[in-house]
């Protein structure tokens, strides 16, 4: 289980990574490499080349203002957690960030390297899916917006170009007045979630976002549906997949539990939202 | 192909090591096989068991998730550092004699650095948090327990010595 040779370069600059990666189309962005190590050790991934964005300056920022979360492409896992500004501005994503995985791989991981790793298991790409956030990406042909409804294509599989950095993920904030919840059923605190739940409640609506349910970090609408039917509307808009750790039956059990119980503490966390007396 | 070498410089446990290693090679596997400190286990390399976790600039990490030459600049703390400059045991390991926290030792270096690294963020941990503080790190022998229980001797130990 060692990784294939791979030439590693380290660059000094936005530009010159972008040249770099621009110049090889086997290479690879590394991160955290909390996901990449391990694909490389399995073989399971096998890059000309990596371009580790570790030197570059700047990159690992976290601002935070009325609008939203802006979280730069080397901010780990748990300086975004232990952030009171993200807290405060959007509390889902603090809410979220606890269950990515044990505070050994936060430390290392990053937040946006979760988010273009695009794995349907990850707990960001859902937040993002269900926030309507977006990615700034960067390459040698310019910068662009990706909306978080056109960033996830199927499994690990994100609209992002090999030539393309992702220089930071946009978390918009909450609306005053309205709630969220996150809840999510492991084996064990801090594995990968057997499914997970987040809610929005606000003006608009109420929505949920699913983890580990489909191939894709998937958002439905459930504005009106009653409380008690709130699971079955989920599950008439979802396909959970099978896989080694669970049936789809057994999935579809736990979208109808924590769809009830997650809406529901959505509700409640915007009725004490809206009692703080704006 | 003759792979590309590159000279790091690697700061383990206050000493400065210099060596030439390829781009793939994991900061575990530089401890280990280049600078001879055997103390970090290496048990999935994958990063779900915990047993290669060091500190980085005083951070737990996975020493199996990190590529040696990504580190250099960087402090690194092994297992072997967590001992005093007399020898004697610290008070996480000084907690694992006491309370039993071993049976095979395998797990232990990447436990004993973890909760060192943890005690200091978290000096008086609750029982649920010195839990989830070992959470992260798998045990095939010892059903937790204990470990749980040294985590709590330790915080202890350093309340009465003043110093994780
Ligand atoms: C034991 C274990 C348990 C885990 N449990 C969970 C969990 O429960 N939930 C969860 O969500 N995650 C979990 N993770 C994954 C972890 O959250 C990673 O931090 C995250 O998936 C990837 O972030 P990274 O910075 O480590 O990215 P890397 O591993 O460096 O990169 C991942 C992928 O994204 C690409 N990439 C990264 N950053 C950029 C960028 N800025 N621009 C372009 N491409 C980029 C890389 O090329 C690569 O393909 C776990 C990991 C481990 C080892
Ligand atoms: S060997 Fe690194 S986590 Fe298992
Ligand atoms: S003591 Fe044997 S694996 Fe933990």
């Amino acid at each position: 289980m060692k990784p294939a040779p791979f030439a590693y370069h380290r660059p000094a600059s936005l530009d010159e990574a972008l040249t770099t990666l621009a110049g090889d189309p086997h290479a690879k962005v590394l991160a955290g490499g909390q996901s990449l190590v391990p694909l490389l050790s399995m073989r399971l991934a096998q890059p000309s080349a990596l371009v580790d964005l570790a030197g570059i300056p700047g990159l690992d920022g976290i601002e935070v203002d009325e609008h939203g979360v802006r979280v730069g492409a080397l901010a780990r896992h748990s300086a975004v957690l232990a952030s009171a500004d993200v807290r405060r501005v959007q509390p889902l994503v603090g809410l979220a960030l606890a269950h990515v995985a044990h505070a050994t791989i936060r430390n290392r991981g990053t937040t946006v390297g979760s988010v273009v790793h695009a794995d349907a298991a990850a707990e960001m790409p859902a937040v993002l899916a269900l926030l309507g956030g977006s990615v700034e990406a960067a390459s040698v042909r310019g910068t662009r917006t990706i909306a978080a409804d056109e960033l996830y294509l199927g499994p690990l599989e994100s609209s992002l170009a090999p030539d393309e950095i992702a220089t930071s993920a946009w978390f918009p904030a909450l609306p005053p007045g309205a709630g969220v919840a996150f809840e999510e059923v492991a084996r064990r605190q801090g594995d990968y979630a057997l499914a997970g739940v987040a809610a929005v409640a606000d003006d608009a609506g109420v929505r949920a976002g699913y983890l580990s349910v489909c191939e894709v970090p998937t958002v439905v609408d459930l504005t009106d549906v009653p409380a008690g039917g709130r699971g079955d509307a989920a599950l008439a808009r979802l396909d959970p997949a099978e896989d080694i750790h669970a049936t789809a039956a057994y999935r579809s059990q736990l979208v109808r539990v924590l769809t009830e119980r997650v809406v529901e503490s959505a509700l409640v966390s915007r009725r004490d939202r809206a009692g703080e007396g704006r | 192909m003759t792979e590309e070498l590159h000279d790091v410089r690697l700061d383990v446990n206050g000493t400065a090591y210099d060596v030439r290693v390829p781009a793939r090679r994991l900061l575990s596997d530089a401890l280990r096989h280049d600078l001879g400190l055997t103390g970090t286990h290496v048990g999935c390399e994958h990063g779900v068991c915990g047993s290669c976790t060091v500190l980085l600039d005083g951070a737990p990490v996975r020493a199996c998730l990190v590529l040696a030459v990504s580190v250099s600049g960087q402090r690194v703390t092994t297992v072997e550092g967590l001992t005093r400059p007399d020898g004697s045991l610290g008070p996480v390991q000084q907690a694992f004699a006491e309370c039993h926290g071993l049976q095979c030792g395998f797990c232990t270096p990447g436990f004993l650095t973890t909760i060192t690294a943890g005690l200091r963020d978290n000096p008086a941990p609750t029982h649920d948090e010195a839990r989830e503080m070992v959470a992260g790190n798998l045990c095939r022998c010892t059903g937790y327990q204990n470990i749980v229980r040294a985590v709590e001797r330790a915080a202890e130990l350093a309340a009465t010595e003043g110093r994780p």
